[in-house]
């Protein structure tokens, strides 16, 4: 497939000032956003037999169009869903159209709300997601590891690689990012060192994260993906998972990410959105104000109890006080942790989940997913037993490795 | 002759009525045909760029969605000028049409608080209302001060 059709369905981009930079975006992963072309006569028809009776004109368009897209009456590879934040009446329509294109589709879809602040660098990660779904579905179907490969996860906060040899994890690595490439070239060695092969015995190299384009040109990387697909990829494989549905959950450093998944392959997902009260650095906070290692925080978690402690802040530093002020009060630690949490997992749940189609399993990846307390939280508020696989904390990694397991024979 | 805004500010039959009547229309092709001929500014398909939701704070907060705030850079102008307005309700697409109904519902109010003479009518359905309908607006046009013939 050469350049990607990305259909937009929208309500305000233009007024906002943002529609030159959805465009940006979709260019600089060789995509092209369109807005599907209809009559007046398929608005009307469209958007009653929807049954939403909305008031605002550009909505019913909206509803119109993504009829016409179902229907195959307009051809596209994927579809954008973009409407004004903080719009009451153009949530509900956002939610229910991907709810509809995605049930009764096979189109990718991404939906997303934005200011005037909104910018097409914001917006890449989500683009590249959807053309790479449109584009490299047979790549996605991969199921198994083959050859030996590498696969390096470049993130916000921590740089993970992993060696793979014949569908089994031989190598790990995993430290803090520091310098991008730095941090890349030593977790390499770390996971070489302990799968015992050199450099050169490695027949495919994928990258992901956010310094993906920096240490995938370095090193010669065969794959450089977005860490959507790939995490959900990853995740699915891990958990032995790869076929029907299941739902990945990654909270991360600074984004989050929820995917909706069908056979390994996302349909739906939401990223980032909301401020660093609901992140992973906020738990790093809290152990660190606690005075605990990260990885100790999880069972401190699990001792505590999170109702003791009010605390639901989207701000980082507000979330802090609240933090500062319960200790000051005389909460335990294990209650502050339990409900730092709680506070992270509640507004997950609240700004994100909401956007995605929760099926079981439910899948939590990331480093976070090792904090036993934040686990339970999100278990208890989806009313699901939530699966961590082994290696989660690893599984941008992974899944570059087995998929670009793919690219051997092209080398 | 008077400055007349129009709703739907999109529709090009009414723009031609308050012409024809001797006065000067308020209406969006004003606006964005003044947008498209600014040089320099890139963005489609009506060249705003993110400075325009800033603008629109003077008539709607932070807090309202940019897109309001977007289009009110546009109309928010236009309704402080006015002179007079007409305003169709449930208008047929085809005769005009804003995107946004809560931007809909800020223009129709901040008109009404100007406290300018203005003509409400619904769209017309059938021949006859719509032989009522255009005889309503000349008599309103013809009614305002200035010299609407």
């Amino acid at each position: 497939m050469s350049r990607v059709r990305i259909a937009q369905l929208s309500c305000g981009p233009e007024y906002s000032g943002v529609q030159n930079e959805i465009a940006k975006a979709a260019q600089s992963v060789d995509a092209e956003v369109f807005f599907p072309d209809i009559t007046l006569k398929d608005i009307r028809s469209g958007f009653d037999l929807f049954g939403l009776d909305v008031r605002s004109p550009d909505l019913k368009l909206a509803i119109a169009r993504a009829r016409a897209l179902v229907e195959g009456t307009i051809e596209a590879d994927a579809v954008f869903i973009a409407t004004c934040f903080r719009c009451a009446e153009a949530a509900i329509v956002r939610n229910e159209l991907r709810r509809y294109i995605h049930e009764n589709s096979r189109l990718p879809v991404v939906s997303y709300s934005f200011t005037e602040r909104t910018t097409a660098g914001t917006l890449l990660t989500r683009m590249e997601a959807l053309t790479t779904i449109a584009r490299r579905r047979a790549l996605l179907a991969r199921e198994v590891q083959e050859g030996l490969t590498l696969g390096v996860d470049s993130g916000s906060s921590t740089t993970k690689a992993i060696v793979m040899q014949d569908d089994q994890i031989i190598g790990t690595g995993w430290l803090p990012t520091t310098g991008v490439l730095k941090s890349a070239e030593d977790v390499i060695d770390l996971a070489l060192n302990e799968a015992g092969v050199a450099r050169e015995q490695i027949q495919a190299v994928g990258t992901t994260g956010y310094g993906r384009f920096l240490v995938g040109e370095k090193i010669g990387a065969d794959l450089i993906q977005e860490e959507l697909t790939v995490n959900s990829k990853g995740a699915v494989y891990l958990a032995d998972s790869q076929r029907g549905s299941s739902t990945v959950i990654d909270i991360g450093g600074m984004d989050n990410k929820a995917i909706s998944v069908q056979d390994g392959i996302p349909g739906t997902f939401t990223m980032g959105g909301i401020c660093a009260g609901a992140s992973g650095r906020f738990l790093e906070m809290t152990a660190k104000r606690l005075g605990v290692d990260i990885t100790e925080l999880g069972p401190l978690a699990m001792k505590g109890m999170s109702t003791m402690v009010p605390m639901n802040s989207y701000c980082i530093v507000f979330g802090t006080q609240s933090l500062v002020n319960a200790l000051a009060a005389g909460s335990s630690p294990e209650d502050v942790a339990a409900a730092a949490c709680h506070s992270v997992a509640e507004q997950v749940f609240e700004q994100q989940l909401q956007e995605v189609d929760i099926k079981e399993p439910v899948i939590m990846v990331g480093g976070t997913s090792l904090i036993q307390g934040l686990v339970r939280a999100m278990g208890d508020l989806l009313q699901t037993e939530i699966v961590v696989p082994p290696h989660s904390q690893y599984i941008g990694a992974v899944g570059s490795a087995l998929l670009s397991s793919g690219f051997i024979k092209d080398r | 002759m008077a400055k007349v805004f129009i709703y739907p500010t999109t529709s090009l039959i009414l723009s031609d009525l308050v012409a024809r009547f001797g006065h000067q229309p308020l209406s969006a092709a004003l606006q964005i045909r003044e947008k498209i001929q600014t040089p320099g500014l890139e963005s489609p398909p009506l060249q705003i760029t993110p400075e325009d939701p800033k603008k629109g704070l003077k008539y709607a907060a932070v807090e309202v969605p940019s897109g309001v705030r977007g289009r009110m850079s546009l109309y928010g102008p236009m309704i402080e000028e006015a002179q007079a307005a007409v305003i169709i309700h449930d208008a047929d697409f085809s005769f005009g049409c804003m995107g946004c109904a809560r931007t809909n519902e800020l223009i129709q109010f901040l008109l009404r608080k100007r406290e300018i003479p203005i003509l409400d009518l619904r769209y017309p359905r059938t021949d006859e209302e719509g032989i009522e309908f255009v005889a309503a607006i000349r008599k309103f046009l013809q009614e305002i001060p200035g010299d609407g013939s």
